[in-house]
C-alpha cells in the first residue's frame, strides 16, 4: 500500500494539524463571551454583563416601539423575543434601521435604559426582489 | 489514463498542458463573467431590503469564497508536497498565494463598502470580518516566509507548514456566524439548504463565482507556465 516513510509523515502532518485545531479550539471556547459582537437581552436580564459596563446589544426593533424625538433622538425598544430593553439615541440611524429590523446598539444601561452611542443595522441571508 | 495523470506531474509536461488549456480558460470566464455581470447588475430586480446596494453581493461573494477555496486548494497542495514530495504541489501552493491574497483583499475592501451604507460602519471587530482579516494575514505571512529564504527547500518546507496550520482558519471563517454572535448575516449559499435568495438574482452570482474560479485557474496555469517554462528560474523547478 502506502510506502511506511510516506505513512509517517502522512501520520506526523495529521498529529500536527490535529493538536493545533484542538488548541486554538479551546482558545477560542475560552474567550467565546468575548468573540460574540453582542449580548442579548436575555443575557442581560441574566446579568451577564456588569452594572456601568459599555457593551453592544443585539436583537430586534419591536413592532410599533420606535418614537421620535425632538431633532434626531429616537426611542426603541430591542427585544429578543423573551426580554426586551429600551434604547435611547441621538444620531444618524443606518439606512436598514425599521421596525422588526435586526439591530446591534452599542451603548451603557442606566435606570434600565440602555444610551445608545452607536446603532447598527444587521440584515439576514434571504435576498428576493421587491 | 492513469499514464497521463501521472505524465502531467512532471513540471515540463504540466506546463505544455498548462499552455494549451489557458485560451479556454478565459474564453470560459469571459462567457460566465458577461453573463454574471449582466445578469447580476442589470437584469436582477432590486432587493426588498437593500434596493440596488445589494449588488456588490455580485463582487463580494465570488471574492470571498475563492479567498477560502485557493487557501483549500494550497493546503491541500501543501499536504500532497510534504508526503509524496511532488514539485508540481509546491508549485501550486507558491503561485496560488498572491491570488488568494489578492481576492482576500478584494473581498474585504467590497464588504466595507457594503457596510457602510447598509449595517452603518466600514469595519466592525466581529468574528467573521476578523477571521477573514487574518486569512489575509496568513497568505502574506506565507509570501514573506518564502520569499526571505534564499535556499528554495527550507523556503518550500516552511511555507508547507504555515499552510497547513493556518488551514484551521477556514472552518472558522465559514462557522463564525454560527458559532458567535456577529453583525455579519449568515451564509446565503449553502450545500445543504435551499439557497435563500431568489432566483434571478442566484443563477448571475452562480456565474460569477465559476467565472471568478476559471479566472483563477487561468491566472494560475499562465504563470506556473512562466515560471516553469522560464529559462533563469532553474531554482524553481530544480530546488525541491
Amino acid at each position: 500500500m502506502m510506502h511506511p516513510i510516506r505513512k509517517q509523515r502522512l501520520i506526523l502532518i495529521v498529529s500536527v494539524v490535529l493538536s493545533v485545531a484542538i488548541a486554538v479550539g479551546l482558545i477560542l471556547y475560552a474567550l467565546r463571551s468575548n468573540i460574540s459582537l453582542f449580548y442579548t437581552p436575555s443575557q442581560v436580564a441574566q446579568g451577564e454583563t456588569r452594572p456601568g459596563q459599555v457593551f453592544r446589544l443585539g436583537g430586534m426593533v419591536q413592532k410599533g416601539s420606535v418614537q421620535h424625538g425632538q431633532g434626531l433622538a429616537v426611542r426603541f425598544v430591542l427585544t429578543d423575543f423573551h426580554h426586551a430593553i429600551a434604547v435611547t439615541y441621538t444620531g444618524l440611524l443606518p439606512d436598514l434601521f425599521r421596525e422588526g429590523q435586526g439591530v446591534v446598539v452599542q451603548g451603557q444601561l442606566e435606570g434600565g435604559v440602555l444610551l445608545a452611542q452607536e446603532v447598527l443595522a444587521k440584515h439576514d441571508e434571504n435576498y428576493r426582489p421587491k | 489514463m492513469i499514464i497521463f495523470l501521472r505524465s502531467l506531474l512532471s513540471p515540463k509536461t504540466f506546463s505544455r498542458f498548462a499552455k494549451q488549456c489557458i485560451p479556454w480558460l478565459y474564453a470560459g470566464f469571459a462567457v460566465f463573467f458577461t453573463y454574471g455581470l449582466g445578469g447580476g447588475l442589470v437584469l436582477s430586480p432590486p432587493d426588498y431590503q437593500q434596493g440596488d446596494a445589494f449588488r456588490i453581493i455580485y463582487v463580494h461573494v465570488p471574492c470571498a469564497f475563492l479567498s477560502l477555496l485557493i487557501y483549500l486548494i494550497m493546503a491541500t497542495s501543501a499536504g500532497i508536497a510534504a508526503i509524496w514530495k511532488i514539485k508540481l504541489a509546491d508549485h501550486i501552493t507558491r503561485t496560488s498565494a498572491p491570488i488568494g491574497a489578492s481576492f482576500t483583499l478584494l473581498a474585504l475592501i467590497t464588504g466595507a463598502l457594503w457596510g457602510k451604507p447598509m449595517w452603518g460602519t466600514y469595519w466592525i471587530w466581529d468574528a467573521r470580518l476578523t477571521s477573514e482579516l487574518i486569512l489575509l494575514f496568513l497568505y502574506l505571512g506565507y509570501i514573506a516566509a518564502i520569499s526571505a529564504f534564499s535556499q528554495q527547500r527550507s523556503a518550500e518546507q516552511v511555507g508547507r507548514i504555515i499552510v497547513l496550520v493556518g488551514a484551521i482558519n477556514i472552518p472558522i471563517i465559514h462557522y463564525s456566524v454560527y458559532w458567535w454572535n456577529t453583525l455579519h448575516q449568515g451564509a446565503t449559499l449553502s450545500k445543504l439548504a435551499k439557497p435563500s435568495m431568489d432566483a434571478q438574482m442566484l443563477y448571475p452570482l452562480l456565474a460569477m463565482i465559476v467565472a471568478f474560479f476559471l479566472f483563477y485557474l487561468a491566472v494560475l496555469l499562465t504563470r506556473m507556465h512562466r515560471i516553469i517554462s522560464s529559462p533563469y528560474a532553474n531554482s524553481a523547478t530544480t530546488g525541491a
